[in-house]
């Protein structure tokens, strides 16, 4: 509790840095410019193309899918390009399209906002993605309905290129759905596997939770600014609001940014979301989806900037998910799942990064990068792994495959080398800047960073030593074998980029701080100790869980079930009792919620209605029984009607 | 005479026609009956009128008249209609409106 107030102090102090050196001048789109809607209109024209085109296009779907991925790519680039020849200040363009609706004094404009930050994810999104969608060829080969699983990863790709390219909160959450909505189709694909079916529905009703968020978000921002649009919000965050709604919308933002994300403590779809095909899950954890939640936070670094107690919790929920992945990832003996463990470490990462305001944005977007090369990387190759060993997941049925598959081990190798953290490969650079950042802001969260590294250490060095090294523990008909060309290929580009992405992005051309500087600002802080004694300490720990892991792995027999653990271990397997904690504290109660609802309607409203209809219907079968048919009776009734009044009147003495 | 005798004789009629309304089971004596209370009243009617000495009770019989002349057309051919199809005339045999 001390460490939180002591942190939240700190981040007061700073919200009074100035947030950029170069104002960022935001310009109307021209020229090239103008035609960056071509990002978004190649994959969606490509899905609506691929999905709706039906059989006849069986045999070239998954070649228009790649080309419309790798035509937005080339596009990407050509923007990239031009953006450079701009000077720093002036590398924002808005692209007006059309207006979406004016209504009740809100006005939303679809428009396209072009910029450094975006500008990074959109290569980051078409680039890996179009090597996702290469690499998919050969891995969906014999799969039936190939087309449309194309169409489903342009319609990914699409929805995420709306979320980075919007101008506009509303507009950014039909990016946000989109994705949503391509995630539940893509990790149900094989939907006949009833497991698959219920993790497709798993991730999406979890989003839905992290929606809501958004959805409040936006309706704050409509209260307080009158409009969502981020020129508006960004201006309007700087003068006259109270921090109060800013902390509101920065939390209620960063509860969006959890379900997207797999952050606690929304992140048990994540691990379930393995059912996929893996260039899905390479898609999801590399690309597309879970790097929506660092966007957001990073974009919105506006309000997190004057909203001390929101960063807070980023920053707390950063580290809290950053320990919980790792420590799940140590113990999965499914090598995907090991792997969507180490996705949410790394996520938890950028988080981190990210809610320590302009003294991390650029880091988590760098690490964010580098971490979208080496685990797209690392996913596609266990996936070739499981291309060549029919399709077994569990990694104690691996072991030895270095010299059957030699070009997969060796991507593998280099992804592995790059996430652990070891110089020069990318994750080194990332990883070290976010880990130095902690420290500079807070001993405790610098001291989480660095155990997260060594633990991350431990369990990539566990899922290289079970899968390449070690004995051979095949099943019997296992043949090992290379994938074929089109699925090395992407993962010689991607281990390439695992090598050198991470020194390269930092260092060429002054690298991406600099070029992300304008959106996010930049600050330093003073190291509460030598910078070199840190990188000392970090890659120290890092060599002690690569240490532990050989002693624990390659030293000893692996058995080939998994063997009793201790309490952490069973824990961990069961993803910390994530799902048992949900199903404890949201599943049950609701159950029991709904249930007594439904007693109550069927008991208390159904009971009120159908008692008084019953006792109108029990009243009048008696009462008919008086309408005896007898004409003297009913003289008789008569008479005494007429008696009674006769002696009424006598009695009040009417006149 | 004494005009209270005249409402006593009313009051005597109307109780006998009320009893045979009640009491016989025979359609055309109940409907004697009926008649006989109509100008019970008639009699109570024109001996208040002579009390008075207005017209309006005498003007009220004329339409009691009249109007118990149309109720006979009526009821006479629902009775003889009744006792053509059922060959009786007790109202207990045309107990039928009931459930």
């Amino acid at each position: 509790m001390n460490s939180i107030n002591s942190l939240s102090q700190g981040f007061a102090v700073q919200a009074d840095v100035v947030r950029a050196d170069t104002v960022q001048v935001v310009q109307e789109a021209s020229g090239l410019f103008s035609w960056t809607w071509l990002l978004i209109a190649l994959p969606l024209v490509g899905a609506a193309v691929l999905l709706l085109g039906g059989r006849r296009l069986d045999r070239t779907g998954h070649l228009i899918g790649s080309a419309a991925a790798i035509g937005s790519f080339v596009v990407a680039v050509a923007l990239f390009i031009a953006l450079l020849g701009e000077s720093g200040g002036e590398r924002s363009y808005l692209v007006p399209l059309w207006e979406w609706f004016n209504a009740g004094g809100y006005e939303v404009r679809v428009d396209l906002l072009l910029d450094q930050l975006s500008m990074a994810f959109v290569l980051l999104i078409t680039g890996v993605g179009s090597l996702i969608h290469i690499y998919s060829i050969g891995y969906m080969e014999h799969d039936e309905r190939r087309r449309r699983f194309f169409g489903y990863l342009n319609l990914f790709v699409a929805s995420m290129l709306l979320l980075v390219l919007a101008a506009d909160y509303l507009i950014l959450f039909i990016g946000w759905e989109g994705v949503g909505l391509a995630s539940y189709l893509l990790i149900g694909f094989w939907q006949h596997k009833p497991s698959a079916a219920v993790a497709a529905k798993k991730a999406f009703v979890v989003n839905r939770v992290g929606d809501m968020g958004m959805v409040l978000a936006i309706a704050s921002m409509l209260v307080v600014f009158g409009s969502s649009s981020f020129e508006v919000v960004f201006a309007g965050a700087g003068s006259g609001v109270t921090t109060g709604w800013l902390n509101a919308i920065g939390l209620l933002l960063l509860l969006a940014a959890c379900g997207k994300s797999a952050q606690f403590p929304l992140q048990s779809w994540l691990l379930d979301a393995m059912e996929g095909p893996t260039p899905v899950s390479a898609l999801i954890h590399a690309a597309t989806m879970v790097t929506a939640g660092v966007y957001l936070v990073v974009r919105s670094a506006a309000i997190y900037d004057l909203a001390p107690e929101a960063r807070t919790a980023v920053v707390v929920i950063g580290a809290i998910t950053l320990l919980m992945g790792a420590i799940i990832g140590c113990a999965k003996d499914d090598i995907k799942k090991a792997l969507a463990g180490s996705t949410m470490s790394q996520i938890g990462y950028m988080m981190l990064a990210a809610g320590l305001g302009p003294a991390g944005y650029a880091f988590a977007i760098f690490h964010l990068i580098t971490h979208g090369f080496f685990k797209a990387n690392l996913f596609l190759g266990a996936g070739s792994v499981m291309h060549g060993m029919n399709d077994e997941v569990d990694m104690r049925r691996f072991g030895a495959l270095r010299a059957a598959m030699p070009v997969t081990f060796a991507t593998f190798a280099l992804g592995y080398l790059a996430i652990i953290g070891l110089p020069p490969f990318a994750g080194f650079f990332s990883k070290d800047k976010i880990i130095e950042a902690a420290f500079a802001e807070n001993i405790l969260i610098g001291i989480c960073a660095l155990l997260g590294a060594g633990i991350t250490a431990f369990y990539m060095t566990r899922v290289m030593l079970l899968t390449f090294f070690t004995s051979k523990r095949w099943a019997d008909d296992a043949h090992p074998h290379e994938s074929p060309r089109v699925m090395t290929w992407p993962l010689i580009g991607l281990g390439a980029l695992s090598v050198a992405g991470g020194a390269g992005l930092l260092y060429i051309g002054g690298g991406i701080v600099d070029w992300l500087e304008p959106v996010t600002g930049e600050e330093h802080h003073d190291l509460p100790l030598p910078l070199a004694l840190l990188i000392a300490l970090t890659l120290t720990t890092v060599v002690a869980g690569v240490a532990l892991a050989w002693f624990m792995y390659q030293r000893r027999p692996v058995p080939a079930v998994a063997p009793a653990g201790n309490p952490l271990v069973t824990a961990a397997r069961r993803d910390l009792y994530g799902d048992a904690v949900n199903e404890a504290v949201l599943m049950r109660p609701g159950q029991y919620l709904t249930r007594s609802l439904v007693y109550v309607e069927s008991r208390g409203v159904d009971g009120a209605v159908l008692g008084a209809a019953n006792a109108v219907g029990g009243l009048s079968s008696r009462w008919r029984r008086w309408q005896t048919g007898f004409v003297r009776s009913y003289a008789l009734t008569m008479l005494a009607g007429a008696g009674l009044v006769v002696i009424a009147m006598l009695l009040v003495r009417l006149p | 005479m004494n005009p209270t005798s005249y409402l006593v004789l009313a009051t005597l009629l109307f109780t006998i026609g009320a009893a045979g309304v009640l009491l016989r089971r025979n359609a055309l004596v109940a409907f004697m009956s009926v008649e006989l209370m109509l100008n019970a009243a008639n009699l109570a009617f024109v001996t208040f009128a002579r009390m008075h000495g207005n017209l309006d009770g005498q003007i009220v019989a004329f339409f009691v008249m009249v109007i118990a002349a149309a109720e006979v057309v009526v009821g006479l051919a629902i009775i003889v209609m009744i006792f053509r199809t059922r060959r009786s005339a007790s109202v207990d045999d045309a107990s039928l409106l009931k459930l």
